[in-house]
């Protein structure tokens, strides 16, 4: 019924077909192109559509541009995925310690929270990851350290409405210690319309990481199509499509996350409704 | 207007322990840098570990952590960032030469996507699931997903590299000697594609959500209650609809100020506009860890100050704010 | 006694012909079959329990049904000759004053663009003209300025009946205009009602699952069930001799709220 319902609507259907195409991109990435995507393939920037074993060209260092799209497609995912899971799950800890201990616990937190929120996000990760180096893994932690607010006053506003449930005072009566009682009985609950916002979790975290690499901030033994960017504005005038591509990759990505999301999120919502 | 003083002071108390916890996140940054800006300066100008030994004393650095809080927090009140080692210069002079590039590219951004955003937003919402209202909110999507420095670089490739309508960098032609109104038009022909660039991204952020705004809106009783009254569609909605959904728009005007200052890195990177976001790269380039962590602080409190004023329009759109916090 | 005796001089304002109002996503008609006529100047009132197709009959009359609605039959509107136009021809107030008005625009302003909008005065003249309606429904004047918020429901319901008579509506269509207020408001209400129909001798749609209250106000009575008109006459003819055993059980529902009155009721 549901996943009739979900067919339904087209654009969430095309979402979810560019979504799963760019998942076998990732995955089919290291067979299609064994070796190493930043190593020297061929002459530089041979035109796209003119050479078969490069169909999309060379880039200005004669590395193989379909070859650095089905590898960045893999950092995108994995970076777009885990700086979202990750924001998430920190946002749900603060918002839930903060909603369900109240007073001054929650008057810190939301502070904190309010002091993430004023420091431009972009600028955070851009300083951690500068401060830290360039990692994959450092990426995915400052940009989970710019997003995780949004998540965080969504659980906590949940978790408001959840506390004074009967459940809860009976875990309460139970003799259940709080944040076994805040972590085990409230927070599940709370945690459906804070992964509304997976997807636009996703995507920001897709754009955050594309624009860290495009400035040089990328880890620099992975191709990403921020980095293709950049690379490519060099030759700007002269092979514009190098720079060209992999913003479309990315325009795909983001927009396929975002439908498919808002599918998903009205799919859910309709069956909450009737339930 | 009593109203919005009383919600002035109080978010005024508020602002100033979010900066606290600002300044003092941003202080243990710059302790986890690795290195110190002594390293830093060694680096760049050389020098021997005597040299290194006699800076680190003359500037602080071998006290303990709390002592060089304490230091820090005395010298910001007296508004003092330090001194950039890239710069060869006080931290503060620098942020203050950029702020007004930034608040000009932001200003000029903020304005079109508001403006803009809104306008097409209400036509969207005007008549919901109509086919200007699926082609506009797929069209903002698809928007909303293009990386805001690739869509510099569109901008780019066909208005300054293919029909050369505009120049591809810069805030103004460099030794013009223009001044009065032949420089503002030269420094707004350098800004039409940054402050497009920049703003359209959040023009679909405007448009979506006075589109569900108004969506929402509609849905409201009051709406039959017009039409009962025989209210003119296009009066309903332009003076009730829209005007209701406008409110949270304005919320997410000052919200947003905070992401417009970070998207603003990458555009003033694209087209060197020499403002704050455009400094932040050149920081992160020198490794000048202070300088922006500077930058970090100075956007804060911009982020503050903007929110502040939109707390005060928000107060003066809406009747009801204040109204429930009067008897509390 | 019909309809006709009771007054000779009054034609219909409105004929009601063979109304059947389904709305989407439910199998059976809202009303069905629905034939009445409103006659100039009376006061006419639709009784009837919860769901049985009042508002929806009240909505149809003004016009303002949903896209998703189905509707057959006639409305006609030998009163004025023509096709009646909402706000100017019809006044309508709603049952809950809360939900009645925007909340960020002030009452004043409210009434007033229903005033500029049907007879065509600038905002000036308007606004002129919606303070002396604020007064005519015994709203005190700093009222004009001040926001939905700031009102009782009682206010906010006198600032909608001054919004709904605004342009002189030839009809006025009341649907449970007291049900959400308090019972001593809710008697204020309706006189005030009654006075400004008689003052500017318009026709009273008065729609109320109160038998007692439509009772006070009306000339004739029309009660419906499960969307159709069950029985209608005058109302002592309704009350005195009611010919439904459902019309009956309503009436008994209210043994014990002062009968006397019910029965004086009508002018
Ligand atoms: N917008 C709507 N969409 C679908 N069904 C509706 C809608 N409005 C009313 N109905 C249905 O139509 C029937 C008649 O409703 P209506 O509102 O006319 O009754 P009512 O007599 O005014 O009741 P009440 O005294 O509760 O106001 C009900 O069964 C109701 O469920
Ligand atoms: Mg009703």
């Amino acid at each position: 019924m549901s996943l009739r319902r979900f067919t339904r609507t087209p654009e969430a259907v095309a979402g979810v077909v560019v979504l799963a195409l760019l998942a076998i991109m990732a995955l089919a990435a290291p067979f299609l192109f064994p070796g190493d995507p930043q190593s020297i393939a061929g002459p530089a920037l041979v035109r796209p559509f003119q050479d078969w074993a490069f169909p999309l060209g060379t880039d200005r260092l004669g590395r193989d541009v379909l070859a650095e799209l089905f590898h960045g497609a893999r950092t995108s995912l994995a970076v777009g995925l885990a700086a979202a899971a990750a924001s998430l799950a920190i946002g749900t800890i603060v918002g839930t310690l903060a909603g369900f201990a109240g007073g001054i616990v929650d008057e810190i937190l939301m502070r904190i929270t309010d002091a993430f929120q004023t420091v431009p996000g972009f600028l955070l990760a851009l300083a951690f990851v500068s401060v830290v180096g360039p990692s994959l893994g450092v990426v995915v932690i400052a940009i989970a350290l710019s997003a995780w607010t949004g998540p965080a006053r969504v659980a906590r506003a949940e978790v408001l409405s959840i506390r004074e449930r009967d459940y809860v005072a009976s875990a309460r009566v139970a003799g259940m210690h709080p944040l076994a009682i805040a972590f085990r009985e409230v927070m599940p609950n709370a945690l459906p319309p804070v992964l509304a916002l997976s997807s636009v979790m996703v995507a920001g975290a897709i754009l955050t990481e594309a624009a860290l690499s495009f400035l040089g901030l990328g880890d620099p033994n992975r191709v990403t199509w921020g980095g293709m960017i950049a690379e490519g504005r060099a030759v700007l005038r002269t092979a514009p499509f190098l720079s060209i591509a992999p913003g479309v990759m990315l325009v795909f990505t983001v927009l396929g996350v975002y439908l498919a999301g808002e599918g998903i999120v009205e799919n859910s919502a309709v069956k909450r409704g009737l339930a | 207007m009593n109203r919005a003083l009383r919600l002035l002071r109080r978010r005024l108390v508020g602002s100033v322990f979010v900066l606290l916890i600002v300044v003092v996140g941003t202080f243990f940054l710059l302790e986890a840098a690795p290195g110190d800006a002594v390293d830093a300066y060694i680096g760049s100008i050389g020098g021997d570990a005597g040299l290194a030994e006699l800076l680190r004393q003359r500037w602080g650095l071998d006290q303990s952590t709390g002592t060089r809080l304490a230091a820090y927090l005395w010298a910001l009140l007296h508004l003092d960032l330090g001194h950039s080692v890239a710069f060869s210069r006080p931290i503060r002079d620098i942020l203050l030469e950029r702020l007004p590039n930034t608040l000009l590219l932001m200003g000029s951004a903020t304005a079109l996507s508001f403006f803009l955003g809104s306008a097409l937003g209400i036509v969207a919402g005007a008549r919901p699931g109509s086919f200007r209202d699926r082609f506009l909110s797929i069209g903002s999507l698809a928007l909303y997903a293009v990386p805001g420095f690739w869509l510099a670089l569109v901008l780019v490739i066909v208005f300054a590299v293919d029909l050369r309508w505009f120049p591809i960098a810069g805030i103004e032609t460099i030794a013009s000697g223009k001044t009065g109104l032949a420089r503002a038009a030269d420094i707004i022909h350098h800004l039409v594609l940054p402050v497009t660039a920049l703003g359209f991204i959040y023009l679909a952020l405007y448009l979506r959500m006075m589109r569900a705004g108004m969506a929402e809106v509609w849905r409201q009783d009051f709406v039959l209650a017009l039409r009962a009254r025989g209210i003119p569609r296009r009066r309903i909605v332009l003076a009730h609809v829209a005007r209701n959904a406008l409110l949270p728009l304005v919320t997410m005007l000052g919200l947003q100020s905070a992401q417009m200052l970070g998207g603003s890195v990458v555009i003033e990177s694209v087209f060197s506009v020499p403002g704050l976001g455009r400094l932040a790269q050149e920081a992160v380039t020198a490794r000048d860890t202070p300088l922006l962590l500077g930058i970090i602080l100075i956007s804060a409190v911009l982020v503050v100050v903007i929110n502040l004023l939109v707390d005060l329009a928000y107060a003066f759109l809406d009747p009801r704010v204040g109204a429930s916090e009067a008897g509390a | 006694m019909s309809a006709a005796e009771l007054s000779p001089s009054r034609s219909p304002l409105l004929s009601v012909r063979g109304l059947t109002v389904a709305y989407r996503g439910s199998d059976a008609s809202a009303i069905r079959d629905v034939s009445i006529d409103v006659l100039t100047g009376e006061c006419l009132a639709v009784i009837g329990e919860s769901g049985s197709g009042k508002s929806t009959l009240a909505l149809a009359v003004a016009g303002l049904l949903p896209a998703s609605a189905r509707t057959t039959g006639h409305l006609e509107w030998p009163g004025l000759g023509r096709a009646a136009l909402g706000g100017s021809d019809i006044g309508f107030i709603f049952q809950d004053p809360a939900a009645s008005l925007d909340p960020v625009m002030s009452v004043g302003r409210q009434v007033a663009e229903v005033v500029r909008t049907h007879l065509g005065l600038g905002w000036r003249e308007a606004y002129g003209e919606a303070a002396e309606l604020l007064a005519r429904v015994k709203l005190p004047e700093r009222t004009f300025d001040a926001y939905p918020h700031q009102l009782s429901g009682g206010q906010k319901q006198r600032v909608a009946i001054a919004a709904a008579i605004a342009a002189r509506p030839r009809l006025l269509i009341a649907d449970e205009a007291t049900s959400a207020l308090d019972t001593i408001v809710q008697a204020e209400i309706v006189a005030l009602i009654a006075r400004l129909v008689a003052e500017d001798a318009m026709t009273l749609l008065f729609i109320s699952h109160d038998i007692a209250l439509a009772a006070q106000i009306a000339d004739r009575i029309a009660v419906f069930r499960d969307g159709q008109l069950l029985e209608l006459g005058t109302t002592a003819e309704v009350i005195g001799h009611p010919r439904h055993d459902y019309t009956r059980m309503l009436l008994s529902s209210h043994i014990g709220l002062d009968v006397a009155p019910m029965l004086a009721a009508p002018r």
